[in-house]
């Protein structure tokens, strides 16, 4: 079954963090990818940039309008994301509490099942 | 450079095969089943030329040759060792080759492995696909699919498992492991756990042959003939379970004209041997209530007393939920919707069930049948809400919009 393990951060949260606490939490993202790739469960992995880069389009009367991210204000957003295939949603739930994310006070980790895909597989 | 049909059943039959008599000779389970992939994808290169006289002796000479590299490169002297050759190999050891299919299978569905790396593994190493096409039926990449029979592969390796058949006292177990193994490769197939498509025919395809494959080998095994039989039913309806663009059709609205009467008929004589010669099971028990369905001319002709008498026995000697779910819907039929949904009602109470789309489904289908359409379009929603399948939640969805009080629902084939 393939899960959407979403990394939903908080700025807010991120900020108050110390330069150790970040380091542990990049090397705890080092462990895990490594942890899931050899198990066979990774499909991709992927952060996105920070959200006051974001563009939302918009068609209105034909026309584009583009504009900065509405969601700016938005306390929580995502910033990244885990796309597996593992066993059952207890396994999705295990995995998900190994990101150091989820062991954050005010983050966490969401996991929701996936639908429907499309694509090369191996882009 | 493609290959026919025939030459691809061809190889996929020789490659338990060919790997069996290379492990028993060399043991290095993991090694020798590199070797193999390496001589199959060989054979597909040279054979649609030049087919040899002696396919089996080709490849384990071909296969040998390869492990022999790779030893080769770890330590030179042990190659001196193996250089034997199989070029003149008869095919007089056909019972030890068979024998060797099953004892792969076992060691492929090994207890230390998880169910998903079981049917990887027992995909590539017993049914000869390769890991691309193993990762493109179940939509992940090849990398991903490659790590997954590594680690299997490892994970057997680790447990210290030998190539041999289990012992007696395992048996029993193991054999389940390997039915349970084939009903997961022929369930991803037939209703895809996610993904648009409600079917991909290779891996329903795969699941029966090397059922039959089980079953040519344990013919008294009245288990292995019931989850042959059960495939074979369901497999008689696919092309009546979808219409054109992909939408569900449920059992009772399928054109019963068009299901496979061959395949009926085949999985009718082989339950029939089965019930009369073996102690029930829950495949053969399956097996029956679809041979009922099948049996029957139309949703209203279907003998629902066999089909409510069949769940309960089902529920009996394998107590699960989703049978009781199911039996729901015969109970139906024959007491009416009120008994089915007093049987909802306690069904709720199981932690398993909490919220599942089956229950919410099954539940709008009875409402829908006490003429309480409100309830029933309530239901359909919630269940369409659940399901990860798009093909379930647009049919669900329909459903919801548009309640027609149909008579019956496609019994369900997930896993228990």
């Amino acid at each position: 079954m393939k899960f959407l393990l979403i990394m939903n951060v908080n700025t807010a949260v991120l900020d108050a963090l110390t330069e150790d606490e970040r380091n542990e939490i990049g090397a705890g993202h080092g462990a895990f990818m490594d942890t899931i790739t050899k198990s066979g469960e990774l499909i991709i992995t992927q952060a996105l940039a920070d959200p006051s880069q974001s563009a939302v389009v918009r068609i209105r009367g034909g026309q584009s309008v583009v504009t900065d991210g509405p969601f700016l204000e938005a306390k929580e957003f995502v910033g990244g994301f885990y796309l597996i295939d593992c066993e059952n949603k207890e396994r999705a739930i295990e995995l998900a509490a190994m990101i150091p994310d989820a062991s954050i006070e005010g983050l966490g980790v969401e996991v929701r099942q996936i639908m429907f895909s499309a694509g090369p597989l191996d882009a | 450079m493609t290959i026919d049909a025939a030459t691809e059943n061809l190889l996929r039959d020789l490659t338990p095969q060919v790997l069996g008599a290379l492990v028993r000779r060399y043991g290095q389970f993991e090694e020798c089943e590199d070797a193999v992939q390496e001589a199959v994808l060989e054979a597909t290169l040279k054979w649609p030329s030049e087919l040899p006289a002696n396919p089996r002796g080709w490849l384990i000479t071909v296969a040998s040759r390869r492990l022999i590299d790779h030893i080769r490169s770890d330590h030179a002297r042990k190659a001196r060792e193996l250089t034997v050759s199989f070029e003149n190999t008869t095919d007089d050891s056909e019972v030890a080759a068979a024998d060797d299919t099953l004892t792969l299978l076992y060691l492929c569905c090994h207890p230390a492995l998880t169910p998903a790396s079981q049917t990887a593994l027992t995909l590539r190493a017993v049914g000869g696909l390769t890991t691309a096409e193993i990762a493109h039926a179940f939509l992940v990449p090849e990398g991903t699919m490659a790590a997954r029979i590594s680690r299997a592969k490892q994970s057997i390796k680790a447990a210290g498992s030998q190539f041999s058949m289990p012992a007696p006292v395992e048996l029993h177990d193991r054999l389940s492991a390997v039915l349970h193994t084939l009903y997961l490769i022929f369930n991803e197939g037939y209703t895809a756990s996610s993904g648009a498509d409600l079917h991909r025919g290779e891996l329903t395809r795969d699941a029966i042959r090397l059922t039959r494959m089980v079953h040519r080998q344990l013919p008294a095994d009245g288990e292995v003939a019931g989850l042959l039989a059960l495939m074979l039913l369901t497999d008689s309806r696919r092309t009546t379970r979808t219409t054109a663009s992909g939408d569900l059709i449920p059992l009772a609205e399928q054109d019963r004209t068009q299901w496979d009467k061959t395949l009926i008929g085949e999985a009718n004589s082989l339950l029939e041997a089965a019930m009369a010669r073996s102690p029930l099971g829950p495949y053969q028990l399956q097996a029956a209530i679809a041979a009922t369905h099948a049996d029957a001319q139309s949703a209203e002709d279907t003998n629902w007393q066999q089909v409510h008498v069949l769940y309960k026995i089902l529920e009996r000697i394998a107590p699960n939920p989703m049978v009781t779910l199911n039996r729901a819907v015969a109970l139906a039929q024959t007491a009416g919707p009120a008994a089915a949904l007093d049987l909802l009602t306690e069904l709720e109470a199981d932690p398993r069930m909490e919220n599942h789309h089956r229950l919410h489904a099954v539940r709008a289908h009875l409402l829908e049948m006490s003429g309480d359409a409100p309830s029933a379009r309530e239901q359909y929603k919630l269940a369409a809400r659940g399901t990860a399948s798009m093909t379930e939640r647009r049919y669900l969805e329909s459903r919801a919009s548009a309640p027609v009080p149909p008579v019956g629902v496609e019994p369900t084939l997930k896993p228990f």
